[in-house]
């Protein structure tokens, strides 16, 4: 037998319960988080949460293939595909909060919560009895085996059909994903006569190095102490927030360091 | 344990995704909901199983997975080329078709 299974069916009947609160609790609150937050990124982490969860929920449910393949195909590739996704749609992009069509944020409410009715009540009135799946994971000598046995003897034609859909999938992938060149693509010799007309033929400086920022995003500094915009890459420039040496900050600190008294700054006197 | 409580979790995460489609404007969350409602039905399925004591409904979890996979690359991908084009990828902008 399995040894995961053994564990999780050891355990018992408290253990599961224990089991499935933590992890319900978990789920609920990463989707409700996943809905709630404005920022896409967010989302991405709340739901990995709520995925992860579930592949608890898959072992405790005597499942410990689904489980593994949760972790591996949800909080693995798929999760990993949206966060790749939104690197390059952006990051910083967050919901408009306005209401394209009028009551439509409560309309959904409310039909989500008559959903739940709907679904609670079904469910509610349904006689469940269950039979526990000891016999079904032992009969082949583990789970992994008799889903093996299943997906290569009864579902074979499905399992089939599913490698035809992953193959049109990959393919459907990199036709949308390819984008076609208008314009020739420019050769060296036409590269290097741009630079040389474009005025400035010499190499870009570098961002700034500072005690407290080696970022990429700084920007280095002028021999007169202004930063200057071309040394940070195109898509940060504007962005930070650094500012120019202020050349009396300077002064005051070389007149500390010499062990001389200095009076108060004019903005140390408005605060005190 | 009453196998009725994975059920009512499920039915509870399966309405947050659907409320989620319904509200949220950013294609790439709305794909994230489609992705919640799709594991809440593996779920549902995997506690079926159990329920019935025969291993169907963790085969059927496994192809859900494996087309939610498919659905996810394809749905990425169109989002994507949206955004190359609109430069947003909210659904509100994509209306090209209507006219």
């Amino acid at each position: 037998m399995n040894p995961l299974l053994a564990v999780v069916e050891t355990s018992g009947n408290a253990g599961e319960t224990i089991v499935f609160w933590v992890c319900a609790i978990v789920a609920v609150a990463g989707a409700l988080g996943m809905v709630l937050s404005r920022r896409a990124v967010h989302s991405a982490l709340w739901i990995a949460s709520t995925m992860m969860s579930l592949a608890v929920l898959y072992f405790s449910l005597s499942a410990p293939f689904l489980g593994v393949t949760q972790v591996v195909v949800y909080t693995g590739a798929v999760m990993m595909l949206f966060l790749f996704v939104l690197m390059i749609v952006g990051v910083d992009s967050s919901d408009s909060l306005v209401e394209t069509i009028k009551g439509q944020r409560l309309a959904a409410i409310v039909l989500g919560l008559a959903l739940v009715a709907l679904l609670v009540a079904a469910v509610g009135s349904a006689t469940l009895q269950a039979q526990g799946l000891d016999a079904a994971n032992t009969v082949d000598g583990g789970n992994v085996q008799g889903l093996a046995r299943l997906i290569f003897g009864r579902y074979v034609l499905a399992f089939e059909v599913t490698s035809a859909l992953l193959i049109t999938a990959a393919l459907g992938a990199m036709v949308l994903a390819h984008r076609e060149r208008h314009t020739p693509r420019p050769t060296q010799r036409q590269l290097s006569e741009q630079r040389v007309r474009s005025g400035y033929p010499q190499n870009l400086p570098g961002p700034g190095v500072y005690a407290r920022h080696n970022a990429v995003g700084t920007p280095g500094l002028l021999p007169d102490g202004t930063p200057t915009d071309i040394s940070v890459p195109a898509p940060l420039r504007g962005v930070s927030a650094v500012v120019g040496v202020d050349h009396e900050d300077t002064a005051r600190v070389v007149t500390l360091s010499s062990g001389l008294a200095v009076g108060p700054t004019d903005d140390e006197e408005t605060v005190s | 344990m009453n196998p009725a409580n994975y059920l009512y979790l499920s039915a509870v995460l399966f309405s947050i995704g659907a409320v989620g489609v319904l509200v949220r404007r950013n294609a790439i969350v709305v794909f994230m909901c489609i992705e919640l409602m799709l594991n809440a039905s593996n779920l549902a399925f995997v506690s079926f199983a159990r329920t019935w004591g025969n291993l169907d409904g963790q085969v059927i979890a496994f192809f859900v997975m494996v087309v939610a996979a498919a659905e996810v690359v394809i749905g990425l991908a169109i989002v994507m080329a949206i955004f190359r084009t609109r430069r947003s990828a909210s659904v509100d902008e994509a209306n090209l078709l209507k006219y």
